[in-house]
């Protein structure tokens, strides 16, 4: 049975398009034939942090309008080899990603994909909406600070009413909390929510914790996905995550703080 | 947290770290929101509040935001919650 997973949060610059991109790959190397489509209208980027940005022709409004096959906009990844990005459009209106035509496309998706990840833009307007409607699960991306962690609250409210499982009355969507750029050194000190303090607020089970790091810089710089880079935490998060989103059984890493001691920082370590 | 940290707080007077701070705030403010969005509360509420307003200000003088007309729901039950902050001494009246 197909999947539709949203990656979503609310606020704008948590993750969304990073976890989409680490998310999509993750369930790819997994053997899943996976294709991550980009929601952000006017504003995409998706195909940037893939690295695929010289290869787009088509986007998902030329599909929806009918201009071209759903095939001829997919571009197929260069790292997997079941991993496929449907891009946003750059130039055109947002309001032609109807509802109706969202639906179209998924359902053709589905009959040849297993994993589809819905990476939505910030806020809960129209686009936003359309990401998450035809939701089967979702990502709900947040880091530890006040702003985050309140749209994240506001986007599982849409989910609970707005979504199409819950007008049609269906089972509801499975939602699944991300927390990222996560430090655990200021959390240690005070200065940062901690998982638990998130988890218990926003009452959601959690799927994993993304340190925060330097190299997701480095993998936007270059376009591969942080998923990919070598002897990298947030690399070794993302598998955590696909893995338990897959169903394994695994502990979670990346969520206390250590403090490194001498003989480690003269002989050991990174 | 070690009982050293908690005599340095101590003399360093008060400040209560920031992250419990932040959890705190926004315990508040989505439960504040929550009860907006589930109860989907009815029309009348505003009303009810207004008027509910206008017959204690006949007797005491508070302040309009020191009155909170809340709808819950516990279990089976719907239950009306009103919620009246008397001012400290000025209590007119009786």
């Amino acid at each position: 049975m197909p999947k539709v997973i949203v990656v979503t949060s609310g606020k704008g610059g948590v993750g969304k398009t990073t976890t989409s991109a680490s998310f999509a790959t993750g369930l790819a190397l997994r053997g899943n034939k996976t294709v991550v489509i980009d929601f952000d209208v006017g504003l995409r980027n998706l195909d940037l942090i893939m690295g695929c940005e010289r290869r787009v022709v088509y986007d998902i409004i030329n599909v929806i309008n009918g201009e071209v096959a759903l095939k001829q906009a997919l571009i197929k990844d260069k790292h997997c080899d079941n991993l496929y990005v449907l891009p946003a459009s750059q130039t055109r209106d947002k309001d032609a990603l109807n509802l109706d035509g969202v639906g179209r496309i998924l359902d053709e998706l589905k009959e040849s994909f297993d994993c589809i990840v819905c990476d939505s833009p910030a806020g809960i307007e129209h686009g936003a909406f359309s990401a998450m409607y035809y939701a089967d699960e979702a990502l709900v991306v947040t880091n530890p600070e006040v702003s985050s962690v309140r749209d994240s609250d506001r986007i599982l409210g849409i989910l609970a009413a707005k979504s199409k499982r819950a007008v049609e009355g269906l089972e509801p969507v499975r939602e699944h909390l991300l927390v990222t750029r996560y430090d655990p050194k200021r959390v240690a000190a005070g200065e940062m929510l901690s998982v638990d303090d998130i988890q218990e607020i926003l009452r959601i089970p959690l799927i994993g914790v993304i340190p925060e790091s330097e190299s997701v810089l480095q993998a936007s710089n270059s376009g591969t996905p942080a998923i990919h880079l070598d002897k990298s935490d947030v690399a070794e998060a993302y598998r955590d995550v696909v893995a338990r989103f897959m169903g394994d059984e695994v502990p979670m890493r990346f969520t206390t703080y250590e403090k490194v001691g001498l003989l480690k920082r003269l002989f050991g370590g990174r | 947290m070690s009982l050293i940290d908690n005599l340095l707080d101590y003399l360093r007077g008060d400040n209560k770290k920031t992250a419990v701070v932040a959890k705190e705030r926004l315990q508040i403010i989505l439960a504040h929101e929550r009860a907006g969005r589930n109860a989907s509360s009815p029309d009348y509420l505003p009303a009810l509040q207004e008027e509910l307003l206008a017959v204690i200000a006949k007797y005491i003088h508070v302040e309009r935001d020191m009155i909170k007309v809340q709808l819950e729901k516990h279990g089976e039950y719907d239950v009306l919650e009103l919620n009246i902050m008397l001012p400290e001494d000025k209590r007119a009246g009786g």
